[in-house]
């Protein structure tokens, strides 16, 4: 790993960022209006809202940076500029590391505005430190950055790589325990729930929600969510070959 | 003092590539021998598909399932220490789109020169690649916005950082006017002239064989023949490379064909 590569790697990906800022708009004020539109959904129901809403903030940043990453990817091995780089002595990890904090740096954009405006804007009535829900959806964005990285290798184009945001992420949606709670599902899929990382996101989301300090279990849970992105991460690097057939 | 560097830049003894999966993975490059010379322009020539790409993806070490000898600037091909000595340049552009020309440049520069206290001679690097490929006044234009020529050059800049002691160039003229494909020709030959560099230069076009110090000629995976221009259209009693290369390729036909009709005797 070299830190020069990284930063320059991180800095060219926010540049070419720049050159389109309707995606800037679409990535910072989608969260924003989403979160708009369910506060008056649940009008009457700010309990709901709370709970909806809280979770909501963690799986945004996890959706964009899903979306965005395998999209970008998959453009830098369409493009071959992948195959100069890996010809260059640029070494993967400073690649992944570039991606994850060009994309880490607009994540945190992204929360600080959602939450903001969720926090002091909805109402949204959290009980827990406004930082400790910005903290998981940062590691909600890294996961995201991970999962889309990863994926981007298996799709061959970008029809593809869309295409695996409903395959990935919407099981995970379903059953993160944001529609139901995750102890009242068929115990299989209570299982299944129990080994998907967005569910411990969505946990992370929660507990900040309910508890006034930072608990076990939400320790626990930013814990495997940043475990998972690190995992995820490094199976991407192994899908990076500097040779390839 | 250093030792005294090998006269070849890369020498291949029985490379073989082989590409596809499953049972019958299909013979891309057959079991070639041959030597490119240091400091001088070797191109390489063939019809399209007969393994050009596939031969420079071996010597920059992007291509899988490589075996035989394979030496480039006196190490194995794909040794780390390599990739910052050769410089690319694949068929299609490969370029970021959405980066102006030197927002390109700049990035592949801190690639292969990081740091800040880089930052000057990475400067100076950047600004001779665009002069290099005459991009200056296209400078501060997207990659994007620019016609296929003058990404194509963009591509070449990005390779040209760096001083490479190697040059490999997959088809860079491709879809060039006459007076830009003249122009990168000289270029070329400056480069390998003043930089001392090899330049190892695909093209399907046989008339730019002509323009070259040395010539790999290539057909179907195999190597019909290394030499010189001038040599291979003595050796064929010809004007041009072009028709050299055909006679070649009709000598090659008819010993495949009297070898099948022994064998079948």
């Amino acid at each position: 790993m070299n830190t020069a590569r990284t930063t320059a790697t991180a800095a060219r990906v926010l540049r070419q960022l720049r050159h389109d800022p309707r995606s800037i708009a679409l990535m910072l004020l989608v969260p924003v209006l989403m979160l708009t539109l369910l506060r008056f959904v649940f009008d009457g129901d700010a309990h709901t809202f709370d709970n909806i809403g809280a979770s909501l903030l963690g799986i945004f940043p996890l959706i964009t940076m899903f979306l965005v990453t395998s999209i970008a990817t998959l453009r830098e091995r369409t493009s071959g500029t992948l195959e100069r780089l890996l010809a260059m002595p640029l070494g993967k990890g400073d690649l992944i590391a570039g991606y994850a904090l060009a994309f880490g740096a607009v994540a945190v954009v992204q929360s600080v505005l959602a939450t903001g405006l969720a926090l002091w804007l909805l109402g949204l009535d959290v009980t827990g430190s406004p930082w400790l829900l910005l903290l998981v959806a940062l590691l909600d964005a890294l996961l995201g950055t991970a999962l889309g990285l990863f994926v981007s290798a298996f799709a061959a184009s970008e029809f593809q790589a869309v295409q695996f945001m409903p395959a990935v992420i919407f099981p995970q949606l379903l059953l993160c325990g944001l529609f139901a709670a995750r102890d009242t599902m068929h115990p299989v899929l209570e299982g299944l729930s129990d080994v998907l990382p967005m569910s411990y996101a969505v946990d992370g989301m929660t507990q900040v929600l309910t508890h006034t300090d930072m608990t076990a279990d939400f320790v626990r849970d930013a814990v495997i969510v940043a475990a998972c992105a690190l995992l995820v991460l490094a199976l991407g690097a192994a899908t990076l070959r500097r040779r390839t057939p | 003092m250093m030792n005294n560097p090998p006269a070849v830049a890369v020498h291949a003894h029985g490379l073989t590539v082989r590409r596809g999966t499953g049972r019958t993975p299909r013979t891309v490059l057959d079991s070639l021998d041959f030597d490119v010379p240091r400091g001088r322009i070797t191109g390489l020539l063939g019809p399209s598909g007969c393994g050009k790409s596939t031969l420079m993806r071996a010597v920059v070490a992007t291509q899988a399932h490589v075996t035989g000898t394979l030496d480039v600037l006196g190490r194995p091909a794909g040794h780390p220490e390599l990739r910052s000595r050769i410089g690319y340049v694949t068929q299609a552009p490969s370029v970021y789109d959405d980066l102006t020309v030197r927002q390109n440049l700049d990035y592949f520069a801190a690639v292969l020169d990081p740091g800040r206290a880089a930052a000057d001679r990475r400067r100076a690097a950047v600004d001779r690649a665009i002069t290099d490929v005459d991009l200056t006044s296209r400078a501060g234009a997207l990659a994007g916005n620019l016609s296929g020529g003058q990404r194509s050059r963009v591509s070449l800049a990005v390779a040209l950082l760096g001083t490479p002691e190697l040059l490999v160039l997959d088809e860079p003229t491709v879809g060039l006017d006459p007076v830009l494909r003249r122009d990168l020709w000289n270029l070329f030959h400056d480069i390998a002239a003043t930089r001392g560099a090899t330049i190892l230069v695909s093209s399907h076009v046989m008339d730019e064989a002509e323009r070259c110090h040395d010539l790999l000629l290539m057909r179907e995976g195999r190597i019909l023949a290394q030499d010189t221009p001038d040599a291979l259209r003595t050796r064929t009693d010809t004007t041009t490379v072009e028709e050299g290369f055909l006679r070649l390729v009709d000598e090659a036909g008819a010993a495949a064909r009297e070898t099948q009709e022994t064998q079948a005797r």
